[in-house]
Parts: C-alpha cells; sequence; structure tokens
C-alpha cells in the first residue's frame, strides 16, 4: 500500500500543479479592481501540492525504514542489515529517491511562498506561483514518467543488493538535503523574478520579498557546499577538499551566480538600482541549479554521484533544462527593455563595488562553467580531454583576487557617491596589513604564489570585515550589518584555511612494522598494532597510531581498511585528530610483502578553518534574514499602529455638518 | 551622464568583463587539451619537464616493483606500440591496482625520463574506470589520443 499511497500523491500533486498554473495565469487577466474567477486556486493548489509531495516522500522514506522489498528501488539499493541510520539516508542515495527529494522540497518552496508572502500585488503572485506551478510539472513528468520511485517489482526480491559504502556515512544525512533545499529554494527566486517581469513589478518592494528567498536558499547552499567538501574530506582519504570535480562545481556555479543575485537584490531594495541585472541573476541562479541536477543526475559524468546511467533519463533533464531557461531568457529578451532604468549612481560607491564584484563573480562563474562543460563538449566529438586545478586555481583566481580586494573597501563607502579620500585610514590598514603578511610569509620559506597570495588577502580580509563597524556604537548595529560583518569575516578565515593548508601542510608516508615511530614535523608517529575488526556490514584492517606532539600526551588514532560485502568494495577510512590549529590526518595502507604496513600521515595546520569559515558565512546569512524579519515586523506594527491612530481621529472628529 | 547611458556604460563592462573571462578560458582550455598524454605520445613528443600532464594507459605486466622503503613503486605504462614510461609513484597504491589495469597518472615528467607521480587514479571499485579510459581497447585509446592532442600533427 505505501508505494501506491505515494504514486498516488504524486499524479495528484502534477495535477494540482496544472491548476496552479492555469489559476496563476488567470490572475494575469484579471481586470483591475476585480480578481479573475479561476485566481483563487493558485495558492491552495500549491499548499496542497506540497503536503502531497512532501507525503509521498514520507512513503518512500517508510518504504526504506522497513525494507519493502517488492519495492525495486528499495530492492536495488538497500539492503536489511543496514543501519538504521543508512537505510532512511538511502531513500535518497539513488537516482530516483534523490529526484523525489529534489520535487519534495521544490513543492513545499512553493507552498510556503504561497502561505507566507503577502505584500506582493496579486498579479505579481499569481505570475510567480503559474512560472513555479510550469516548474514543478516538468519535474513530475520527469519522476512520473522516467524515474518512477514506487516501481513494484514482480516477485520481491529476497534482498536487497546494498548502498554504495562511500555513501554509508552520516554525511549523506546533511548534504544532499541541504544543497537540494538550497537549488530549489533558488527556483522561487527564479519564479519571484520572472513573475516580477511579466507583470512589470520590478521595484524596491518585489526585492525586499525575493531578498528572504535569495537569502535562505544562498545559506543552505554554502552549508550543501561546506558539508560536502567536509565529507569528501575524511571519506576519500586522499586528504584533498576541493577537487574541481564536475559535481562539485555543479554546486559551485548556482552558488557564486546566488552571491552575486543575493548583493543585487540588496542593492535593489534599498537604493533601487540594478533592476535588470537582479531579474538576470535570477534567472541565472536557477539556471545553474537546473544545470547543476543535469550533471549529476543525467549519467554524463562517472563519480560516486551518478546513480543510474540512463540517457532517456539525461534527454528529458536537458529538455527541461532547455525549456526552462531558453524560456526565460526568451522572456527576459522581449521584457527588459520594458524595465525602466533604477536610480543613478558613481564609479566610487558602495553600488559601484558592488557591481565590480558582482562583474568579478559572474567571470569566475563563466570560467568555473567553461572548464565544466568543455570536457563533456570535447567528448561529443569523441576528444578526451581531462580538465584540472592547473586550470581552475590560476583562472580562477586572476577574477577572485581584485574581488577580495574591492570586498574589503565596498563596505565601507556610501551609497550613491563618495570620495575615496574619505576612507584613505581604511584603506592604508588594510593595505599595510595585506603588504605585511605577504612579506612575513615570502621572508619565512618559499611557498607556492598562491598560497601566500591567500594568506596575504585573508588578513586583510580579516581586518577588514570589522572596520564598518569603526565609530559606530556597537549596541545600535542593525542585526543585519552584524550579518554582513560575520559573512566577510568568514570568507577571510575559509581563505585563511585553504592557503595555509596549500602553503604548510606536512606529508610523512613511510611502511612501518608495528613498534616502529616515524617523525613529522613536530609529532612522532607511533604504529601500535594492527588488528581485524568487522562492522554490521562490513570487515576492516585496524590499526592503532599513537600520535604525540613533542613531549605532550599520546593520541590514538585508529583508521581502517575497510571492505563492504554487499555491494562489494573497498573503503580507507582516514582517522582525524582536531587541534584548535589544525588536523592530523592519518590513512592506512596495503601490507608489503615484508610485513610492513603503509602509513600515510598530514599535518594540515588550519584546514578546519575551511569549513568553520563556511559556517560563519551562513551563520552571517542567517542574522541577515533575522534582521530583515525584524525590521519587517517592526514596519508592519508601525503601519498597523498608523492605521489605528488615523481610525481614532476619524472616530474624534465630528461629522462635518451637511 | 543619463540613467540610460549609465545603464549602457555598466551592460559594456559587464560584457567585456565575462568575454574576457571566456576568451581566458578558452585559451587556457586549449593548453590543456595536451594535459592527457598516451604513452606512445609522451615517448614522441614529450611535455616539458615539471610540466603537470595526466599519464593513461595499462601496468605492463611483471613491471610493478615495489622499493625497499615499503611506499615506493616504480612500474611502466604502455599503450597500443612499443613505447613504455617508466612510472615512480610514493604513496599508498588504489585499491584494485594491479598489473594489467589501466590507469592515469597525474605527474609531471622529470628530466631522466620518469614519470613522476602524485597521484594514481586507477578502479576504485569494480565498475569504476578513470573517465579518460573508459570503454577504450588499447588500439582506440592511441586513436582517441592522436584526435584530442593538438600540435601533433
Amino acid at each position: 500500500m505505501i508505494a501506491e499511497i505515494g504514486l498516488a500523491a504524486l499524479w495528484l500533486a502534477a495535477a494540482l500543479a496544472v491548476l496552479q498554473m492555469i489559476s496563476g495565469a488567470a490572475a494575469l487577466r484579471s481586470v483591475d479592481g476585480s480578481t479573475h474567477p479561476l485566481a483563487i486556486y493558485a495558492r491552495p493548489a500549491a499548499i496542497v501540492q506540497a503536503v502531497l509531495a512532501v507525503l509521498a516522500f514520507l512513503m518512500l522514506l517508510r518504504a526504506f525504514a522497513i525494507t519493502d522489498l517488492s519495492i525495486k528501488l528499495v530492492a536495488t539499493n538497500s539492503h536489511s542489515m543496514k543501519p538504521m541510520i543508512y537505510k532512511l539516508t538511502g531513500t535518497w542515495g539513488n537516482h530516483e529517491g534523490s529526484m523525489l527529494l529534489w520535487v519534495g522540497v521544490l513543492a513545499l518552496a512553493g507552498g510556503l511562498l504561497a502561505g507566507l508572502e503577502k505584500r506582493l500585488p496579486e498579479k505579481t503572485m499569481g505570475a510567480t506561483l503559474a512560472v513555479q506551478g510550469f516548474i514543478a510539472l516538468g519535474f513530475y513528468a520527469f519522476l512520473l514518467l522516467s524515474s518512477n520511485p514506487f516501481e513494484r517489482l514482480p516477485v520481491p526480491a529476497a534482498e536487497g543488493i546494498g548502498l554504495n559504502p562511500l555513501l554509508q556515512d552520516i554525511g549523506l544525512a546533511i548534504h544532499p538535503p541541504t544543497l537540494y533545499a538550497g537549488y530549489v529554494g533558488l527556483s522561487v527566486a527564479f519564479s519571484l523574478a520572472m513573475g516580477a517581469l511579466l507583470t512589470r513589478e520590478v521595484n524596491p518592494n518585489f526585492a525586499r520579498a525575493m531578498r528572504p528567498w535569495v537569502l535562505g536558499a544562498w545559506v543552505l547552499l554554502t552549508l550543501g557546499i561546506t558539508a560536502g567538501s567536509y565529507w569528501a574530506y575524511y571519506e576519500l582519504g586522499w586528504g584533498g577538499w576541493w577537487f574541481w570535480d564536475p559535481v562539485e562545481n555543479a554546486s559551485l556555479m548556482p552558488w557564486l551566480a546566488a552571491t552575486a543575485l543575493m548583493h543585487s537584490v540588496s542593492v535593489l531594495a534599498a537604493r533601487d538600482a540594478l533592476r535588470t541585472w537582479t531579474i538576470m541573476l535570477g534567472v541565472l541562479a536557477f539556471s545553474m541549479s537546473m544545470l547543476g541536477t543535469f550533471l549529476v543526475r543525467s549519467g554524463v559524468l562517472t563519480s560516486v554521484h551518478a546513480f543510474a546511467v540512463d540517457p532517456e533519463r539525461g534527454a528529458f533533464i536537458l529538455a527541461l533544462l532547455l525549456i526552462y531557461i531558453g524560456g526565460a531568457f526568451t522572456i527576459f529578451a522581449l521584457r527588459a527593455s520594458a524595465v525602466s532604468e533604477g536610480k543613478r549612481f558613481a564609479a566610487v560607491s558602495r553600488e559601484g563595488a558592488l557591481v565590480f564584484n558582482n562583474v568579478m563573480l559572474s567571470a569566475i562563474l563563466a570560467i568555473v562553467l567553461l572548464g565544466t562543460l568543455y570536457p563533456l563538449l570535447a567528448e561529443a566529438f569523441d576528444a578526451r580531454v581531462s580538465v584540472g586545478p592547473p586550470y581552475f586555481n590560476p583562472a580562477s583566481a586572476i577574477f577572485a583576487i581584485p574581488m577580495f580586494l574591492v570586498m574589503a573597501v565596498g563596505p565601507l563607502l556610501r551609497w550613491k557617491e563618495d570620495k575615496p579620500l574619505r576612507v584613505q585610514f581604511e584603506m592604508l590598514l588594510i593595505a599595510a596589513v595585506l603588504i605585511a603578511t605577504l612579506a612575513i610569509v615570502a621572508l619565512a620559506g618559499d611557498y607556492p604564489l598562491l598560497p601566500v597570495l591567500g594568506l596575504g588577502l585573508a588578513a586583510a580580509l580579516g581586518v577588514a570585515a570589522f572596520l564598518p563597524l569603526r565609530g559606530r556604537k556597537l549596541s545600535r548595529v542593525p542585526t543585519a550589518v552584524w550579518g554582513m560583518v560575520l559573512a566577510h569575516f568568514g570568507v577571510a578565515v575559509s581563505l585563511l584555511g585553504m592557503a595555509s593548508e596549500g602553503a604548510f601542510t606536512e606529508e610523512r608516508l613511510a611502511a612501518v612494522a608495528p613498534g616502529d615511530t616515524v617523525e613529522m614535523g613536530d609529532w612522532l608517529i607511533t604504529l601500535e598494532s594492527v588488528a581485524p575488526v568487522a562492522g554490521p556490514n562490513w570487515t576492516a584492517i585496524e590499526a592503532r597510531v599513537a600520535a604525540r606532539l613533542g613531549e605532550g600526551e599520546a593520541v590514538t588514532l585508529t583508521p581502517q581498511a575497510r571492505n563492504f560485502w554487499s555491494p562489494a568494495q573497498a573503503t580507507s577510512e582516514s582517522a582525524l585528530l582536531t587541534r584548535w590549529n589544525g588536523q592530523l590526518y592519518a590513512v592506512i595502507g596495503a601490507q608489503t610483502p615484508d610485513g610492513r604496513w603503509q602509513l600515510r600521515v598530514w599535518w594540515k595546520p588550519f584546514v578546519t578553518f575551511i569549513w568553520y569559515g563556511g559556517l560563519l558565512i551562513a551563520l552571517g546569512g542567517v542574522l541577515a534574514i533575522i534582521g530583515r524579519v525584524q525590521v519587517d515586523v517592526k514596519r508592519r506594527k508601525a503601519a498597523e499602529l498608523g492605521e489605528e491612530r488615523r481610525a481614532d481621529l476619524a472616530a474624534l472628529t465630528p461629522e462635518p455638518a451637511e | 551622464m543619463k540613467a540610460k547611458q549609465q545603464r549602457m556604460v555598466l551592460v559594456v563592462i559587464a560584457m567585456v568583463a565575462i568575454i574576457g573571462a571566456g576568451l581566458m578560458a578558452a585559451w587556457a582550455l586549449s593548453n590543456q587539451a595536451n594535459y592527457f598524454y598516451l604513452p606512445e605520445q609522451m615517448a614522441e613528443a614529450p611535455p616539458e619537464v615539471g610540466q603537470a600532464v595526466r599519464l593513461g594507459g595499462m601496468v605492463q605486466e611483471g613491471s610493478l616493483k615495489t622499493e625497499a622503503d615499503g611506499v615506493t613503486v616504480n612500474f611502466r605504462v604502455t599503450g597500443n606500440g612499443e613505447a613504455a614510461i617508466p612510472v615512480r609513484y610514493s604513496g599508498i597504491l588504489p585499491d584494485l591496482f594491479v598489473e594489467g589495469s589501466g590507469v592515469v597518472a597525474e605527474g609531471s615528467l622529470q628530466a631522466n625520463g620518469v614519470f613522476l607521480a602524485t597521484n594514481l587514479l586507477a578502479k576504485h571499485d569494480e565498475n569504476y574506470v578513470p573517465k579518460e579510459l573508459e570503454g577504450m581497447t588499447q588500439q582506440q585509446a592511441a586513436k582517441v589520443a592522436a584526435d584530442t592532442t593538438v600540435g601533433l600533427q
């Protein structure tokens, strides 16, 4: 029954998406003052649709929880012996399940939009919901016609095949849902942008309605990428935290676009400038989300993320991609000229700095996009090339470095027009920190160029992040400004982690017999013993490694080489020792013919700052949302109070005599 | 400056920056085209010493030797022809790395003709094949390589 309820809920939700589309479109035809009779259904349709799509997802979750082996998806991706948490997370550890999660989050976002957003004119809201329904309909069709998660097997399987061991990790519980919620949150920004464009309502009021959605999606994307990076770092056992892998780029591209969008929507809300640019970024951000979904879900890439290779599905998503992006850019091209110009501003101004950084972010986006698509295009012509860090690192740094410099100064500038001389003290301070750090690092040793520049920029940005607070009374600084300070400081922290990892990582690789000690920097690493261990669905060789810093106390690390038996696969479980100033990373390898064990250890100074920085950035975003909501609530209260007073006054004033 | 003019200026600046990024990417990517080498190509037209490239082929039977330190391995990578490139790698070998299996080595060629690998990409499960070698026999690989590598004509 579970599967049938889920499937029925999905079909009903698809039908409601059609109603939402028609009703939303009808709202556009409303004549001023009166509402079209069909228009009243859009909001309820969106809300009920959200309930149904979430119900469908819960049904699949239940099927995985009880390992219902009569459902094909469960039989091919789960196993009765798996720990409960991985049974549940395994729901989205496969193609169909993860698409159902995508659609569920999409419907939920649409439902929340319909339920919560009351500020926009009804026409704009109708157009927005129509677009949202149109997007949802395409993905319902994709699920129901080509990747039905609830398909039954003619004969129930005796046992499931199991889940890819790399995915049997708590990371699967965090990374995909947050990233998807971020991807899909951008769909709301897209629908709002389309709605505003169709009804010619591109103004600060619209920007204020769009801002929390953009901020929310951006916060979730930031968290999803941070979690994914840390997961890959400890799970893959290579000691790297970013590989410029196409699927990683697929999540980075929407983040870059969303970062630009978030800043530009703030300019629109505060200053009524950058109208068309904001709309374009809204379209671009969701396009990148869908491109990411296409790259990851269509099977054009071979990776741990590509669950199934099925050309039909790839073609389906590609068709959806072309319809939505093509349609959006066509409407944009037709309507952009009708959006009147916003307010003017000088080159040296807060807006100017934001525009510059928007352009730099877009340039980095172009670099990453081309580098990601080039191997795929080449493959279409039967040529095989690989594009890796030698391309991505320098090419993106060329645009990232000026961006970071402007980011340090931008928040200090005034809106509309400013003189550089006014902030000369701050600029000199930032420059001094930058140059001093560069000089110290350059004198300390011979390190690669990019990490050295990264260290200098991190120090300068770390100081610059707090300069907007100078001369202000801290208790009176708005919450949103704290959010900006925190997020910008997070960028500095993250950059410090990346640069420090790149410049100062120490590595030791040796074959050691139990009892042997190797030295690495100030660390003494002793292999104490190697023994077999077993888990619920794996067996492993576990090493006990004692790590001692100088004269300090020894800490035991237990890296494992695991062998899973369903599906049969070997993984390397790294062991981590986290200190405030870095991380010790140990991996055990194979046994050499003479009975020694390969042991690889790294000391990565400040590597954890990469992810702490990511968390700070996300926290900054959360503060910004809180700040905006606070202001909004205050404004509404004040308006209500004003209304009441006016009503009281009207009641007190005697009616004029006739 | 009128608002309309300012918008034009902004559009032009944005276009210039993004087209610039695109051109730079295209230029850098065309240099990347010879990032991937087969053993024949590396023997015939070796990359510059120290340049980061990838070498893809098969691990020659009987060539895999582990040095006394227990972590450094030497082996030869062959392709379609006679050419065999000696590779030296220090590190933990991928789980399914054996003689006769396909491998993509990331690293650079040294002055003594040995390819010093910093990373080996091999199968890490039964189904995973390095992207560049997927579904290719050695003959096809050689043909593909001739198509992908610029400046060899």
